[in-house]
C-alpha cells in the first residue's frame, strides 16, 4: 500500500539528477516526501514537523549537495536521525528497581493498549532472567473480569498474583499489594491499572491516588504500535499527571508503521525500553530503534521477517529441504512443503511488506503477474499426484496429467506449467550446489518455486541465511547477508 | 447524556487544538493556499490521514478559494464535505427477521472492543425485545469468557461458553446448534482478537465461518469488524485484511469518548464502502450509538 520513501526520494530526485548540485530548494522538495511518508506512518504531525525541520537543515549542511546518490543519502540522513531520536539515553534497557525491595512498577496506559499481557510478559522476564520474587496486582476494577485475567495469567506465568478482594477499591488493593510485598518479601510488584481515557477525569485523578500510594520506581505507559495521532495527548496526559519513566510498544508484531513511537518518546521525553512481539508471555524484547526506524520509513523491518520465518518454518522440514537441495535431489513433495511454507508466510503479500526495497520488487510482481493464488494452485496440483509420482515426475504421461488436472481443478497446461517450471528449478538448483560448493557456502538459498520467478531481479549475490533458514525461503532480491541489514547498500 | 452530547464532550480536547488552529487561520482572512495548506494539517491531526486531508481540503478550494472567509463558515463548510463523503455508509445494522437466528459475527485485533460492544449490542437487542444469545468464542486469551458472561448477566442473556484452550469453531457451532433450537432471533459470536498479519489465526477465522455455515449456509449475517478510535493509518490494513479473508459487511468504531476522533474512518469509507453500523462511547452498557455522519463530522470540526 505505501510506497518506500527509498522509491519516492529516487523518484522526486530524477528530475534532478545530472544537475550536478542541489540546491536548498532541491532538498526541501525531497523533505516534503519524507513528510508524506511519516505521516503515513502515523507519526504526530507537530512531531514530523519539527524532524523534518532538523534533518532538512542537516541534509543542506551535509554531503548530500555533492553526493552521487542524492536520494540514498537523505535516506540515510532521515534514517540515522530517527534512530538517534527514538533511541539516545535508556532506550532498550531493563527496568531500574531501585535498591530497597520491593521496587514497584505501575503499569499504566489506554484501554486496550495492552497492559495486562505486559505486566505478565515482564513479570516472568525478571523472575527468569533476574530470579526475582514478583508480585503482580490489578487494580483494575472497572473492566469485567480484569482481575482474573491477570489471576489467570499469574497461574500460567507461575507468578503471584495478589488474591482478588471483592468489592475493593483501587486505593485500597493499591495499599494492600504494597504491603502484601514488603511483609511476604517480594523483590518487585507489578501494579496493573484499569485502562482509562486522558480525558475521564475521575479515572485520571483515581491512577494518580494510586501512584501516590504504591510510589512506583517505574511508571510505564504501556501504548500500541498502531496508535495514531492521538500519541501526542495520550504520552501528554500519562507522562504529566503520572510521571512516566519508560514506554513499552506493544503489538510490534503487527504490520503497523509505528510513528506513534516517536510522538511518545519525544512528548514524554522518556526511553522505550520494551516492545511487545506476540500474544505469548515470552514475547517481549528489548526496544530496538533501528527496526523501528525502518518500519516508518517504510523500508521494512527484516529482523521481524527472519524471526517470523524462524517462527513459522518447521525446522525438520527445513533441515530435509536443505539435505535434498545439497545433495541436488528434489521431487515434487519438496516443493509442496515449500509452497505450504510461503503460504505459512502469509503469502508473498505479508512476506514483501516486510522487506526493504519492497516498491520495486512489488512492481516486478506485478509485471510477471504473480497471483497469490497460485500457491494453492499449484498446491491442489501436487496434492492430486500419487506419491510416486511426485517423486518421479518423469513418468507423468498426458493420462496422468489429465486426471491430475481434473483432480486440481485446473487445466493440463497448468499441470505442464508447473512441471515445467519444477525442471527449471532443479536445474538451477543443481548449478547453485555446484557454485555453492566451489564458494564453500554452508547453505543455499533454494529458487523460487516455479511461476515466481522474478524478471529483472538482480542474479549473482546470493546472501545467504542463518543455517536452517535459508533453507526455507524463497530467493528474494535484498535480502540481508549475515552482516546484518543495511538499508542502504546495494 | 445524549450520544451527541457524549461525543462532543470526548472530542472536546482534540476540536480545541482543531478549532483554535482553524480560528486562528481563518478568522476573516482570504483563504489562500497558506490557509488551505494549515487546515490540512489540522485534518491529518484528527487521523485522516495525509491523502484525505489533502482531498478534503480540495474540495474547500474549489469552492471557497480566494474568498473572505469566517472561522465558522469554514468550519461548517468542512464538516459538510465530511459528512457528504461519509453518508453512504451510515447504513445501521437491520436485524432482518427472515433469519433466525441472525448470526453477528464479531472481529478485530486484540483489545479494539470487541467483547465490550457485543455486551453493549445484547443488552440494545434484549430490550428491543429480542431473544439474545452470546458465543463465548475467545478461548484463547486469559479470562476472556468471564469478561463475556458478565457482559451476559448483566444483560440477561445467556452465554454459551466451554473453558479456555476449546476449539473456537467447535463452540461457534455448538452455540448456533443451541440458539436454533432455542428459537432465538439473534446470536453474537465474540472472537479473540488476532492481528490481521498473522496467516494461521486468519485460518482460524475462516475455519469459524466454514463451521457456522454448515449449519446455516447463509450465516453469519453480519461479520462485524471492531476499530479502534485510537488507531491510525493501520485500519486500513486492517479492513483490507479482514475483508479479503472474512467478508466484513460491517464497521463499528469503538472509544469516540477519548481524545482520539477515529478521522481514518473518512478515508476507509472512500475506499472501502463499508457500512459503519456503530460507534462505542464509552465503558458502560448503553455507551453504543449508531453512526451519524453529520454529527460526528461536526464534533470533529467542533461545532
Ligand atoms: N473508553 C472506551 N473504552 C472502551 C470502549 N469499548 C471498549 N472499551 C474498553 O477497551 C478495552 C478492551 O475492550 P474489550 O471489549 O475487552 O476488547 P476486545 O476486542 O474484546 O479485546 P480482546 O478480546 O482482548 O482482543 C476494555 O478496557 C474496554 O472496557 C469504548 O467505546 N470507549
Ligand atoms: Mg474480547
Amino acid at each position: 500500500m505505501f510506497e518506500s520513501l527509498s522509491d519516492r526520494l529516487s523518484g522526486a530526485f530524477k528530475k534532478l539528477t545530472g544537475k550536478g548540485a542541489l540546491s536548498e530548494g532541491d532538498v526541501r522538495e525531497a523533505m516534503r516526501e519524507v513528510r508524506l511518508a511519516l505521516l503515513e506512518a502515523d507519526v504526530a504531525l507537530p512531531v514530523a514537523k519539527s524532524f523534518i525541520d532538523r534533518t532538512t537543515e542537516k541534509a543542506i549542511g551535509a554531503a548530500v549537495l555533492r553526493s552521487i546518490s542524492p536520494g540514498q543519502q537523505v535516506v540515510k540522513i532521515v534514517h540515522d536521525e530517527l534512530v538517534a531520536m527514538l533511541g539516545g539515553a535508556g532506550a532498550g534497557t531493563e527496568l531500574s528497581l531501585g535498591a530497597n525491595p520491593p521496587a514497584v512498577v505501575l503499569m499504566c496506559g489506554l484501554q486496550g493498549s495492552g497492559k495486562t499481557t505486559t505486566t505478565g510478559k515482564l513479570a516472568v522476564r525478571l523472575k527468569l532472567r533476574e530470579r526475582k520474587r514478583v508480585l503482580m496486582a490489578s487494580v483494575d476494577v472497572h473492566r469485567p473480569a480484569a482481575q482474573q485475567q491477570l489471576a489467570t495469567l499469574g497461574l500460567q506465568a507461575g507468578v503471584d498474583t495478589l488474591p482478588v478482594v471483592f468489592g475493593e477499591l483501587a486505593p485500597a488493593i493499591a495499599r494492600r499489594a504494597i504491603d502484601t510485598a514488603k511483609r511476604q518479601g517480594y523483590d518487585v510488584v507489578f501494579i496493573d491499572t484499569a485502562g482509562r481515557t486522558t480525558i475521564d477525569e475521575a479515572m485520571m485523578r483515581e491512577a494518580e491516588e494510586v501512584s501516590r500510594i504504591v510510589r512506583p520506581n517505574e511508571t510505564l505507559l504501556v501504548a500500541d504500535a498502531m496508535t495514531g495521532q492521538d500519541a501526542v495527548s495520550v504520552a501528554e496526559a500519562f507522562g504529566q499527571r503520572l510521571g512516566v519513566t519508560g514506554i513499552v510498544l506493544t503489538r510490534v508484531d503487527g504490520d503497523a508503521r509505528g510513528g506513534a513511537a516517536l510522538a511518545m518518546r519525544t512528548v514524554t521525553g522518556k526511553p522505550i525500553r520494551f516492545m511487545g512481539t506476540g500474544e505469548k508471555l515470552d514475547a517481549i524484547e528489548p526496544f530496538h530503534a533501528d527496526r523501528i526506524a525502518g518500519r516508518i520509513l517504510g523500508m521494512g523491518d527484516i529482523v521481524s521477517l527472519v524471526e517470523r520465518a524462524a517462527e513459522t518454518i518447521e525446522q525438520e522440514d527445513a533441515e530435509r529441504l536443505a539435505k535434498k537441495l545439497a545433495s541436488g535431489r528434489m521431487d515434487l513433495t519438496d516443493l509442496l512443503s515449500q509452497l505450504r511454507q510461503m503460504k505459512k508466510m502469509g503469502g508473498l503479500g505479508g512476506l514483501m511488506g516486510m522487506l526493504p526495497q519492497i516498491g520495486a520488487m512489488k512492481k516486478q510482481m506485478a509485471e510477471a503477474k504473480i497471483d497469490e493464488k497460485l500457491l494453492g494452485r499449484q498446491e491442489a496440483i501436487i496434492l492430486s499426484m500419487t506419491p510416486k509420482e511426485r517423486e518421479k515426475p518423469d513418468i507423468l504421461k498426458a493420462s496422468r496429467k489429465r486426471r491430475i488436472a481434473a483432480g486440481a481443478g485446473v487445466e493440463v497446461q497448468d499441470v505442464n506449467r508447473l512441471l515445467k517450471q519444477f525442471d527449471q528449478m532443479s536445474g538451477m538448483m543443481k548449478q547453485m550446489n555446484k557454485m555453492g560448493r566451489k564458494k564453500g557456502k554452508k547453505g543455499g538459498m533454494p529458487a523460487l518455486p516455479p511461476g515466481m520467478g522474478m524478471p529483472g531481479a538482480q542474479s549473482g549475490a546470493q546472501p545467504t541465511l542463518p543455517p536452517g533458514l535459508g533453507a526455507g525461503l524463497p530467493r528474494l532480491p535484498g535480502m540481508p547477508g549475515k552482516g546484518g541489514f543495511n538499508p542502504f547498500g546495494r | 447524556m445524549s450520544w451527541f452530547a457524549k461525543l462532543k464532550q470526548g472530542l472536546a480536547r482534540t476540536s480545541d487544538r482543531l478549532t483554535s488552529g482553524v480560528a486562528s487561520v481563518f478568522t476573516g482572512r482570504r483563504l489562500d493556499a497558506a490557509a488551505l495548506e494549515e487546515l490540512e494539517d489540522l485534518l491529518i491531526m484528527a487521523d485522516l490521514g495525509p491523502a484525505a486531508a489533502a482531498e478534503v481540503a480540495q474540495n474547500l478550494r474549489r469552492t471557497k478559494f480566494g474568498k473572505d472567509v469566517t472561522e465558522l463558515e469554514i468550519r461548517e463548510a468542512l464538516a459538510a464535505d465530511i459528512a457528504k463523503m461519509l453518508a453512504p455508509v451510515a447504513v445501521p445494522l437491520d436485524i432482518a427477521a427472515a433469519r433466525r437466528p441472525f448470526v453477528v459475527l464479531v472481529i478485530g485485533v486484540n483489545g479494539t472492543g470487541k467483547t465490550t460492544t457485543i455486551g453493549k449490542l445484547a443488552n440494545a437487542y434484549k430490550r428491543a425485545g429480542k431473544s439474545v444469545m452470546i458465543a463465548a468464542g475467545d478461548t484463547f486469551r486469559a479470562a476472556a469468557v468471564e469478561q463475556l458472561q458478565i457482559w451476559g448477566q448483566r444483560a440477561g442473556v445467556p452465554v454459551i461458553a466451554k473453558a479456555t484452550g476449546a476449539d473456537a469453531a467447535g463452540l461457534a457451532f455448538e452455540a448456533l446448534e443451541q440458539a436454533q433450537q432455542a428459537n432465538a432471533d439473534i446470536l453474537l459470536i465474540d472472537t479473540a482478537g488476532r492481528l490481521h498479519n498473522k496467516s494461521n489465526l486468519m485460518d482460524e477465522l475462516k475455519k469459524i465461518i466454514r463451521v457456522i455455515k454448515k449449519l446455516d449456509p447463509s450465516a453469519p449475517h453480519e461479520t462485524l469488524l471492531i476499530l479502534d478510535a485510537t488507531t491510525g493509518q493501520n485500519a486500513h490494513a486492517q479492513v483490507k485484511t479482514f475483508s479479503e479473508m472474512a467478508d466484513v459487511t460491517g464497521l463499528a468504531l469503538t472509544k469516540l469518548d477519548g481524545t482520539a476522533k477515529g478521522g481514518v474512518i473518512v478515508a476507509l469509507a472512500k475506499a472501502y464502502d463499508l457500512p459503519v453500523r456503530l460507534v462505542g462511547v464509552g465503558e458502560g452498557q448503553d455507551d453504543l450509538q449508531p453512526f451519524e455522519p453529520e454529527a460526528f463530522a461536526r464534533s470533529l470540526l467542533g461545532l
